[in-house]
């Protein structure tokens, strides 16, 4: 089959969807050749602002890899711009000259940024916020720290402002406008979203004007008109974005604001279509992705022959991509003659929400707080729905309108199929169930392996869970019966008590004997059943070091660059000169880039070659340093303050506590890392209160806490017991450990141990005396065999192959 | 892959020289090249960088014929050097012979490919 000539001007989201509609409807039908102006392949623009915050880096939102354009031998044209069209002859011209001769050609130029014309718009210092270059300008720019300074208060503008705050720069968001997003919200959403946004430390100012950016060779401040001046060492300009025509007019198309097309996308020449940012459509451009998401649509059907489709415009909805402010709207909210709103506020949880309506039906809704039910809104405004029913109780959402008791899946089963249910990536809901039922996924990680939704800004998790729950019934069950992995269908407290109680002492005898579907298990399986074995049999098991990841088979971090991080012990963070000399000679002597001081109060050395692991070892070694296991799932630091030393709020010998603990307790291995701190006075210097496991000591003794956390979740620790003597509190804390690696999965913090078992049942079961004992002495029979040092033994040479390479002689040898 | 005329067999190492389940690194002036021994003693060579986020994957866990990257999990199979899963990713693979305990890599590819 003879396939036509496709040029595509652009490389943007919008394009990259209409080429995977069209491949998948007529792989063949096209050879297609695209002509990016930026010099990267396709990646999701609208997940920008979790790079600039940190949250998720490029590789994260790459949408088509190289791969990709390999498969459907798309040529393309990195970093040249289209400078050309010419209809006569059907080709393109880029900067560069390259020409592309085409039969169908897609313009998908985007959108520019507005950059408002005052003096010093042009100094350095001054960016927008469109595409990567943009983002990367703000990252290296915020690495001085510094100030930042925003220009538009909508959506694009806070998503900057938050971003950059938390790259640690002190941030001010200047808005025209009285209200912020006030595109998208109404006053009252919109002073909420204020007071959220100045709550996290940026200062916004409203019904501000700048008119002029202020500097000598780069940026130094803006002034608005009112005379203010706000200092900056970088102003982003995110106050809105205008369709990227230019090349369109001069090839003589029809634009006015934007490129106007037809219901079949078509611009004014039909061999031309016209998709995205760039478009406008009865009169409307769109800047959002769904409207893009449906047009794409429509041309790959018009492409692959379907002249019958057609685009009939998009209503569109909003929400701000800031991670812990929930903001929704959709439709159109502008009070006038004829329309009648509800409002339902409730103080006290930050929640408002509004909808207005108009002859009975939904047309516009503006959520703050609380938006898990958007999407049933969002539908009745698109379908129109008559709710003259059910007026009186709409406000409260699909639950309460059914009029039985509250069934949290009832939202969800209410949707209708083609409801959409992720926003990044256009998956409706019978996608969702079609593939759980199809591919029989059960579980969120498979649904978004398999369709995408929830993999982007994760805002849709919950709705996606639901979903499993109700296409799978009982059968999903978000915890309990979760099978370990691919290989097994038991659950991890399964697999702990089969282990002790068919006394299966090795990997394999617990593969074979249970039933696993592969040969030796996976990544996943393979720690956690290493890790249960050595619990279940201290000094029998044989540690399997190939079941270990990397990190615990050497006993060094690994860093990004392949290279690795030494962090030697410091018993309760006391070191003497004698240590930080050994420290420093082999920092010099094995030119270690990078040395710093770790949270958990010790020093870490960055940046060391595999190769130099066993020697920097050994000279630790002969200055009586060892392992620090910072990169175990086992002990890790005992955080301390000087207490009665030094202190003179100190109530009890803190610092000799937390040596005393680190001694008794390191070397062990548990289901995750375990950090303690002892803090010698209710001041709490140490932080005890969000660690694992905590101590505070007090006048009378000691309240021993336990199951904090400070990482991806925060939370501070719940009291588990107050002790009178230091070797009471030892004693507890060992029996608390046991505990612990008994029962936890791995890969499971203390406190998520503790929310599974409830925090009762371990205050319970460690209150009883006989218990607690038998606990504490199976960790002390335990420790027997965990305290030696694991560098001294790669020193003396243990596991040599895994720090000497191959090499090869220079004379290759043909076998 | 199969792209130059003859085949450049190098012998590299003993068998016994991997760890069961295991790997060790072969350094070569056109980069490092991961050698892996499988369960079932099957021995298969792949560069050693991730196409994600360039990992060494020689420091990856074993099992069955796949490797994950110790970096961020991602999971390829030994024999085709495709990512497993619905991930488009793919790891230059080089062909693998053991003769009287002795493996021997064709380099003839090497440095090229992605």
């Amino acid at each position: 089959m003879s396939s036509q000539r496709l040029v595509v001007i652009g490389n943007g989201m919008a394009p990259g969807r209409v080429l995977d509609h069209l491949f998948e409807r007529a792989p063949h039908a096209y050879q297609v050749t695209i002509f990016n102006a930026e010099p990267r392949i396709n990646y999701d623009r609208i997940m920008l602002s979790p790079v600039l915050s940190g949250e998720k880096q490029f590789e994260d939102i790459i949408i088509h890899d190289e791969a990709w354009y390999k498969e459907h031998q798309i040529t393309l044209h990195r970093g040249k711009e289209v400078v050309e069209i010419d209809r006569n002859n059907r080709v393109v011209t880029a900067s560069d000259g390259t020409k592309a001769p085409y039969d169908r050609l897609l313009i998908a130029t985007g959108s520019n940024p507005i950059i408002i014309p005052v003096p010093g718009h042009d100094l350095p210092g001054v960016v927008t916020y469109r595409d990567l270059d943009d983002v990367d300008a703000m990252l290296s720019a915020s690495k001085e720290k510094g100030r930042a300074v925003v220009i538009g208060g909508g959506l694009l503008g806070l998503e900057a402002a938050v971003g950059l705050k938390m790259q640690g720069m002190d941030v001010s968001v200047v808005h025209l406008a009285s209200t912020l997003m006030e595109r998208q919200l109404d006053e009252a959403a919109g002073h909420l979203l204020r007071k959220e946004i100045e709550r996290r430390g940026i200062a916004v100012y409203t019904n501000a004007n700048t008119s002029e950016i202020i500097g000598e060779g780069k940026v130094e401040a803006i002034k608005l008109d009112d005379g203010t001046i706000i200092k900056a060492d970088l102003v982003c300009m995110a106050v809105g974005i205008r369709p990227s025509t230019a090349v369109a007019k001069d090839a003589g198309l029809a634009v006015e604001r934007g490129i106007i097309v037809g219901d079949d996308l078509k611009t004014s020449d039909p061999a031309i279509f016209a998709v995205g940012e760039c478009v406008q459509h009865q009169g409307q451009c769109y800047g959002l992705v769904a409207p893009l998401y449906e047009m794409a649509k429509v041309i790959a059907a018009q492409l692959s022959g379907d002249t019958d489709a057609s685009y009939t415009g998009s209503v569109t909805s909003t929400k701000l991509k800031v991670t812990g402010v929930d903001v929704f709207s959709a439709g159109d909210f502008q009070q006038t003659e004829g329309r009648e709103e509800i409002v339902l506020r409730d103080a006290s949880q930050g929640i408002y929400r509004r909808l207005v309506l108009s002859n009975d039906q939904l047309i516009g809704a503006v959520f703050y707080g609380d938006t898990k039910d958007s999407a049933w809104f969002f539908q009745h405004i698109k379908d129109g729905t008559d709710v003259a029913d059910y007026r009186d109780t709409l406000i409260f959402g699909p639950t309460y309108a059914g009029g039985d008791a509250i069934d949290p899946l009832a939202a969800v089963a209410a949707l209708p199929a083609d409801a959409e249910i992720c926003g990044c990536n256009g998956v409706c809901k019978s996608k969702i169930q079609d593939t759980i039922k199809g591919e029989g996924l059960t579980s969120l990680d498979d649904v978004r392996a398999f369709t995408k939704a929830s993999a982007s800004c994760g805002s849709c998790t919950g709705l996606v869970e639901q979903l499993l729950a109700l296409t799978l019934g009982d059968a999903f069950d978000p915890d309990a019966a979760k099978p370990m992995c691919g290989c097994t269908d038991l659950g991890h407290d399964a697999v702990r008590r089969l282990i002790v109680a068919g006394g299966l002492k090795s990997i394999p005898d617990v593969m074979q004997q249970l039933n696993w579907r592969t040969s030796c298990g996976c990544s996943k399986c393979r720690p956690a059943i290493n890790y249960y074995l050595i619990c279940a049999w201290p000094g029998e098991y044989e540690d399997d070091g190939q079941s270990r990841f990397i990190n615990e088979r050497v006993h060094a971090n690994i860093q990004k660059d392949g290279t690795y991080s030494v962090v030697p012990r410091m018993w309760g963070g006391m070191t003497t000169a004698q240590e930080l000399r050994a420290i420093a000679d082999v920092v010099d002597k094995y030119d270690i880039p990078t040395v710093k001081c770790t949270g958990g109060a010790r020093i870490d050395m960055l940046g060391v070659k595999k190769e130099d692991l066993p020697d920097v070892w050994s000279d630790l070694n002969q200055a009586g340093l060892v392992s620090g296991h910072a990169y175990a799932k086992g002990l890790r630091t005992v955080k301390s303050c000087v207490g009665t030393d030094w202190c003179r709020f100190g109530t009890q010998d803190s610092t000799g506590l937390a040596v005393k603990l680190e001694r008794f307790l390191w070397g062990s291995w548990t289901p995750h890392k375990v950090k303690l701190g002892v803090s010698g006075c209710p001041r709490n210097c140490a932080e005890a209160t969000c660690k694992d496991i905590g101590v505070v000591c007090v006048d009378s003794g000691y309240e021993v806490h336990f199951a904090g956390a400070a990482g991806m979740h925060v939370k501070g620790t719940d009291l588990l017991c107050t002790l009178e003597t230091e070797e009471e509190t030892i004693q507890y804390i060992g029996a608390l450990m046991q505990m612990y690696r008994e029962q936890g999965w791995y890969l499971d913090r203390i406190y998520k141990w503790a929310a599974k078992v409830g925090v009762d049942y371990v205050r319970d079961t460690l209150e009883n005396v006989e218990e607690r004992q038998s606990y504490y002495e199976r960790f002390v029979y335990s420790q027997k065999f965990m305290q030696d040092d694991p560098w001294a033994a790669r020193v003396a040479g243990k596991d040599a192959h895994e720090f000497t390479p191959i090499t090869l002689d220079r004379r290759v040898e043909t076998a | 892959m199969m792209s130059g005329p003859e085949p450049i067999w190098v012998k590299v190492c003993e068998l016994s020289d991997i760890p069961l389940r295991g790997s060790r690194v072969l350094k070569t002036e056109a980069g490092c090249v991961a050698l892996f021994r499988t369960v079932s003693d099957d021995v298969y060579a792949l560069k050693d960088q991730c196409p994600h986020k360039k990992g060494p994957l020689s420091q990856g866990i074993v099992h069955d014929r796949s490797i994950a990257c110790p970096l961020h999990n991602m999971v390829f199979d030994l024999d085709t050097g495709a990512a497993r899963g619905p991930d488009d990713y793919e790891v230059q693979t080089f062909p693998t012979k053991i003769e009287h305990g002795i493996i021997s890599v064709d380099l003839r590819n090497l440095g090229e490919g992605r």
